[in-house]
């Protein structure tokens, strides 16, 4: 391979990691606020990624609406569906100190209830959206830049960057920050952790209006494909560091753009191994995380 | 007191005999089970609930025309969630529980082979659904396999893709070679390294990538930079769906594309690509072709096709379907042939003797594998739009491969005809 081959590979690999990364940030963005912040091992948080799928399906093929416009109309119900499962987990779990094993049956148990609910609706075949955007491809020199996974790029970056301006500029966002930190200090500012939990539970299902959209237009979806996104979640929020929302990015294109290199120069099998060893490294150089405190 | 006793002793005759008058009409008139475990959640349902679909048609069939020996057939089935590991449970269920007289296997290598001992045990006739080189392993002389790779399938997988390739002028010397990290991928990839070998080609590229992988564009480009004259693909409905987006956004330049890509023989994916499909060869079971009319095909896509899209499963039908029912039209000729549920003989008249089925003529080899391989593989021609009904024509899914078959000329350059 001559010089110019391989530094035409390595941008294109890189753009695409890049792009990758901001699809991942997006998947993750919820379980950093469930796993991160909470300490809720939401297991189901990949289930309720593919129900936003399915629901930006339905507006698209129902009401041609676009998928990531669909997330937006969609984002109340999501909010809403998360606060009344928190209201639930807290109710049976939380409130008797049984959250630690039960409360992770639990979400166990609701992954399979979306999985099988999606299933016995809309079946079992593969469903994708129509969008003007997904085969425009804009090319820059050496990066062919697809707008198939710039714009769930560019929306991600939008969402996160709006996520942690709420948490760190608002009342209701420093107290959902604190609620993992000190419950206590939280009540003695008159604020109801279980309240600031609900909130924060309902923020984080309804990222997965987005990602769910995002998903779909990047891959056709059916039921079960959620279980293949748990493993990559919860390492990209560990790998950023609990609770950091610039590290969870900062993760998500670390990953995204490691997978990509590996694929292009080693082969696609070493992928996950070398994502995976960059995790280990890190955790034993950084156990707290690349931003974790 | 006599009179009363024998007034009794006629009235215990008399109701014992009404009894049995009953009760032999109602033997008669029990169902004949045939029991199995299918995919109807998880990864593989999509192609295990429209198997079930096909099943369900042949009984329904069947039972309207007074069932298998005179009596009703009844499909026990359970969900296997595609997880082999429910497998050995819902087979010792079916048989220690349910007592079904005939068994059948759930879609998927993964989910036939965990079955097998227990089968074996009970020395029963199983037809297999899809299974890659199940019995290559356990050489159970009462397996049959309802797919129509052959005896050889780790070959016939890429056979035809490379020998139709090889068709092209100028002939190609280079080959790229591309799969997921799971088990039918590998098998037809060491098949297309062998294939590549008899034929001469050079294989410049020649990469696995794990089944979680969401962005393809890296392997392309690499694949690109090897600049193959052939690229033959194995892959699994998303890796699929995600490789021909990625070929189309890089701007893949080669002059024949395509290979073992499941999913392309599904009506979401045709609908979804459309016109990204024209120039790829990709291996089908079934196209609606001149050369491919089998009887009773036409007869059960129709009946078909109304109740998939109802359940909400694969809307055309082509892929696994016929082959459903054709595996249970086996079961059922053999039954009707040898008036009998004894598997000895069952599996005696199967290895014996030819099948007329929806999916063409077949017989079976000593492992139970079709004794010939009959793997199509088509070319997308004219594709325009996204509707379905173009797929639905001849035409349109061309066979290139193999000649019996053959129903047009394979096209080539693939870039220039993606242009």
């Amino acid at each position: 391979m001559d010089f110019s081959t391989f530094l035409q590979l390595l941008i294109g690999a890189t753009a695409d990691g890049i792009l990758l990364g901001g699809f991942y940030a997006a998947v993750s963005v919820g379980v950093a606020i469930s796993f991160g912040m909470l300490d809720i091992v939401n297991i189901a948080h990949p289930a309720f990624i593919i129900l936003g799928a399915y629901a930006a399906f339905l507006a698209n093929r129902q009401l041609g609406l676009d998928p990531i416009a669909a997330a937006f109309v969609m984002l109340p119900v999501f909010f809403a569906l998360g606060a009344a499962v928190y209201q639930t987990y807290y109710l049976v779990f939380e409130r008797r100190g049984d959250e630690a094993l039960r409360g992770l049956a639990f979400f166990f148990g609701l992954l399979f209830v979306i999985e099988v609910s999606l299933i016995l609706m809309f079946g079992v075949d593969y469903r994708f959206v129509n969008a003007d955007y997904v085969n425009i491809v804009r090319d820059y020199g050496p990066i062919h830049l697809p707008l198939r996974t710039v714009v769930p790029f560019g929306v991600s970056v939008a969402l996160v960057t709006a996520l942690q301006l709420f948490l760190s500029r608002t009342f209701t966002g420093r107290a959902i920050m604190a609620v993992s930190q000190d419950r206590l200090a939280l009540q003695l500012m008159s604020v109801d952790p279980r309240r600031i939990k609900r909130i924060a539970f309902g923020i984080s299902i309804a990222t997965a209006a987005f990602a769910g959209a995002f998903l779909i237009i990047i891959q056709p979806v059916q039921p079960s494909m959620g279980r293949d996104y748990i493993g990559r979640i919860f390492a990209i929020c560990v790998l950023g560091g609990l609770g950091s929302f610039p590290g969870m990015v900062a993760a998500a294109i670390l990953l995204g753009v490691v997978e990509s290199i590996t694929s292009t120069f080693a082969g696609p099998s070493w992928s996950p191994a070398v994502s995976f060893g960059v995790l280990l490294l890190t955790l034993a150089l950084r156990p707290s995380g690349i931003m974790g405190r | 007191m006599r009179k009363r006793l024998r007034c009794a002793v006629f009235g215990w005759l008399g109701a014992a005999l009404v009894c049995a008058g009953l009760a032999a009409p109602a033997q008669a008139a029990d169902p004949i089970k045939i029991g199995f475990g299918m995919a109807l959640t998880g990864g593989l349902a999509g192609n295990g609930k429209a198997a079930l679909i096909a099943m369900q048609i042949w009984a329904e069939e069947i039972n309207a025309k007074d069932g298998l020996l005179g009596r009703p057939v009844q499909l026990v089935y359970y969900d296997d969630q595609t997880n082999p590991s429910t497998v050995p449970a819902i087979y010792s269920k079916l048989l220690d529980i349910d007592k079904v007289d005939l068994v059948m296997s759930g879609y998927g290598t993964n989910l036939e082979a965990p079955a097998m001992p227990i089968i074996m045990q009970h020395g029963l006739v199983f037809i297999g659904l899809f299974g890659l080189a199940v019995n290559d392993q356990f050489h159970y002389d009462r397996f049959f396999q309802m797919q129509p790779n052959g005896p050889d399938a780790k070959h016939s997988l890429s056979q035809g893709f490379i020998e139709a390739a090889m068709t092209v002028k100028p002939t190609p010397k280079t080959l790229a070679l591309v799969g997921a990290d799971a088990e039918y991928p590998k098998v037809a990839l060491e098949g297309a390294r062998d294939i590549a070998k008899k034929f001469g080609l050079k294989v410049v590229y020649d990469g696995s990538y794990p089944p979680t992988t969401v962005d393809y564009t890296p392997i392309v480009r690499a694949i690109q930079a090897t600049n193959p004259d052939v690229v033959f693909v194995a892959s699994y409905p998303p890796d699929s769906a995600g490789i021909i987006r990625a070929v189309n956004e890089v701007g893949l330049k080669t002059r024949v594309f395509g290979g073992g890509m499941i999913g392309l023989q599904y009506a979401s994916l045709k609908q979804q690509f459309g016109p990204l499909l024209n120039g790829i060869i990709c291996y089908e079971l079934y196209a609606p072709e001149p050369t491919l009319n089998f009887p009773g095909i036409t007869e059960f896509i129709n009946k078909y096709q109304p109740k998939a899209i109802a359940a909400g499963a694969d809307a055309l039908g082509y892929y696994l379907p016929p082959y459903a029912y054709a595996g249970m039209q086996v079961l059922g000729q053999a039954v009707e042939a040898t008036k009998s549920l004894d598997q000895q003989k069952l599996a005696e008249y199967i290895h014996a003797n030819n099948f007329k089925m929806v999916v063409g003529g077949v017989r079976f080899g000593k492992e139970g594998e079709w004794l010939g391989p009959r793997v199509l593989f088509v070319q997308y021609h004219g594709v325009s739009g996204h509707e379905l009904a173009q797929f639905e024509k001849p035409g349109t899914e061309v066979i290139v491969y193999p000649g019996e078959y053959k129903s047009g000329e394979l096209e080539a350059p693939y870039s220039d005809i993606k242009r």
